[in-house]
C-alpha cells in the first residue's frame, strides 16, 4: 500500500506529538500544483517493462493490468519517465487548468 | 514484462510525497535504497536536502523509521540506533544514513570515522550532489574543480571552485573497512545491487553515490538520470567497490565520452575555458592511471 493523503484535521496543541510526526508516511498536502507538464502514457505502446517505475524519483508510478499508472497527486512533472522509456509511450503535455 | 531489478526489490514506497525539486537524483537514491531494505530500514537523516524534504510537520515523507540527526552526526546517531535495538532484543533492522556530500565529507566525516573504527553494524550512505544545496549551493570538500557555487562564484580571475573533489570513497577505504562502493543514480541496477550486497555484510559499509540537483547544478530535471549517466560515461565517476583490502573496477567505458560535453551541459561550468577542461580532462586520466595500477578490472 502506499501512503496516502489524510483528511486534514484542526489538532490542539496538547495532540501535537514530542516526536516529529504522527507516525510513519503521514501525508497532509499534495504535490501535484507543482506541475507545468504532466506525463501521460500511451496505454496501447507502453509494455510495462517497469524501467519509468524503478527511475521515478517520486515513486508515484505503479504497473497496472500490464501498464504503467501514474498518481497525479504526488507527480512533479520532471519528465524523467518520458526520457527513460526507450519506446517513447509517454508524452509530456502542458498542464491545462 | 518481467523487470529483474524492479522485482528484486519492494513493490512498496518508503520515501513518498516528499517535497524534494522534480528531478532530485538525491530523493531517487533514498527511494530506491529504501525500497531495497524494506520496512525494518530505521533511517537516519542529518541536516540537507533530504531531511528538509521529508520531515514537513505534520507531514512525515518515510513509512520506515526515521529520524533526523545533528548535521555532524549521522554516523554516531546510526552507532546509538544500531546498539539501542539490538540491546532491546531486536534482530531484523538495517541502521541507514543517508547524509549529503556536505553532510559526509567534511563536517560527518569525524562520526563517521568514528563507527567505522569500531565497525558498527551500519550501513552509511553519502549522496553526492556536490554541495550544500539546501543552504542554496555553497561549496563542499565534494564540489568538483571548476564548479561554481555561492561560495566558489566564477569571475574572470577565479573560475569557480578551485579545489579537486575530495576522494571520500578512498579515505573510507583507508579505514580497512568491511565494504565500501561508488555508485550513480544513472546506474541505478548498479546502485539497488551494491546497497543489497551491503545489507548482507557484517560491519560498517559505506556507498558514495552520485545524486544529480537540477537546481544546483543547472540542468533541466528531467536531465537527472541522463547527466548522472554521461558523468559515469566521461570518466568522471566511476563505479567501484572496495571489499577485503581489494578495490574493484565493477564498469570499465571503452571508450571516454567527451568531457566537455559533460561540463557544457550544466550551468555551473558553462564559464569554463578550455584550459580548465584540459585541467579536468588531465586529472581524469591521472585518475584511471591509479585506477589501472591499483583496481582489479
Ligand atoms: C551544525 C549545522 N551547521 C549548519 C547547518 C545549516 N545547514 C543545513 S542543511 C545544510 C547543507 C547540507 O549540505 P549537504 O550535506 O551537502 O546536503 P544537501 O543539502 O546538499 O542535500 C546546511 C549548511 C545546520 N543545520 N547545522
Ligand atoms: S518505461 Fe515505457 S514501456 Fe516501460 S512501463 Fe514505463 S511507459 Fe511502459
Ligand atoms: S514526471 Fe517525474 S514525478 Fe511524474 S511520473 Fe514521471 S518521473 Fe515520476
Ligand atoms: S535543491 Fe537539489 S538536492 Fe535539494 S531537493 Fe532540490 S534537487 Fe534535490
Ligand atoms: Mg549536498
Amino acid at each position: 500500500m502506499r501512503p496516502y493523503v489524510r483528511e486534514k484535521k484542526d489538532f490542539s496543541f496538547s495532540e501535537v506529538p514530542e516526536n516529529t510526526s504522527f507516525e510513519a508516511g503521514y501525508l497532509t498536502t499534495v504535490n501535484s500544483g507543482w506541475r507545468s507538464i504532466r506525463p501521460v502514457i500511451n496505454g496501447v505502446k507502453c509494455v510495462g517493462c517497469e524501467q519509468c517505475y524503478l527511475y521515478c524519483p517520486d515513486g508515484v508510478i505503479s504497473i497496472k493490468d500490464g501498464k504503467a499508472a501514474i498518481d497525479y497527486d504526488f507527480c512533479k512533472g520532471c519528465g524523467i519517465c518520458a526520457k527513460i522509456c526507450k519506446i517513447k509511450a509517454i508524452e509530456m503535455e502542458a498542464e491545462r487548468k | 514484462m518481467a523487470n529483474k531489478v524492479a522485482d528484486s526489490i519492494s513493490r512498496e514506497e518508503f520515501f513518498y510525497g516528499h517535497k524534494a525539486c522534480a528531478g532530485c537524483g538525491g530523493s531517487l537514491a533514498v527511494r530506491a535504497a529504501l525500497k531495497v531494505l524494506g520496512p525494518n530500514a530505521v533511517s537516519v537523516l542529518p541536516a540537507g536536502c533530504m531531511s528538509a524534504v521529508g520531515f514537513n510537520f505534520p507531514q512525515l515523507c518515510f513509512s520506515n523509521n526515521s529520524i533526523i540527526s545533528t548535521f555532524a552526526g549521522t554516523a554516531s546517531m546510526l552507532t546509538g540506533v544500531e546498539a539501542g535495538l539490538r540491546a532491546r532484543g531486536y534482530k531484523d533492522f538495517t541502521a541507514v544514513g543517508f547524509a549529503g556530500d556536505g553532510g559526509t565529507a567534511d563536517i560527518g566525516i569525524q562520526a563517521l570515522s568514528g563507527a567505522i573504527d569500531r565497525n558498527d553494524n551500519i550501513i552509511y550512505i553519502c549522496y553526492d550532489n556536490e554541495a550544500y544545496m539546501n543552504t542554496g549551493i555553497q561549496k563542499s570538500g565534494l564540489t568538483p574543480f571548476g564548479a561554481k557555487t555561492t561560495t566558489t562564484p566564477a569571475g574572470s580571475n577565479i573560475h569557480g571552485n578551485i579545489r579537486p573533489k575530495k576522494n571520500m570513497f578512498e579515505i573510507a577505504a583507508a579505514h580497512d573497512i568491511p565494504y565500501a562502493a561508488t555508485a550513480s543514480v544513472g546506474y541505478l541496477p548498479d546502485f539497488i545491487a551494491k546497497v543489497q550486497k551491503a545489507s548482507q555484510i557484517q560491519g560498517t559499509k559505506y556507498i558514495h553515490v552520485i545524486a544529480p540537483c537540477p537546481t544546483g547544478w543547472g540542468v533541466a530535471p528531467d536531465a537527472t538520470v541522463d547527466i548522472a549517466k554521461e558523468v559515469v560515461d566521461c570518466g568522471l565517476w566511476y563505479l567501484a567497490e572496495y571489499e577485503n583490502g581489494t578495490f574493484k573496477l565493477n564498469h570499465k567505458p571503452k571508450e571516454f565520452t567527451d568531457v566537455s560535453a559533460y561540463l557544457k551541459k550544466q550551468g555551473r561550468f558553462r564559464h569554463l575555458t578550455d584550459e580548465d577542461i584540459q585541467i579536468i580532462t588531465a586529472s581524469r586520466d591521472k585518475k584511471w592511471e591509479f585506477i589501472k595500477k591499483n583496481f582489479e578490472l
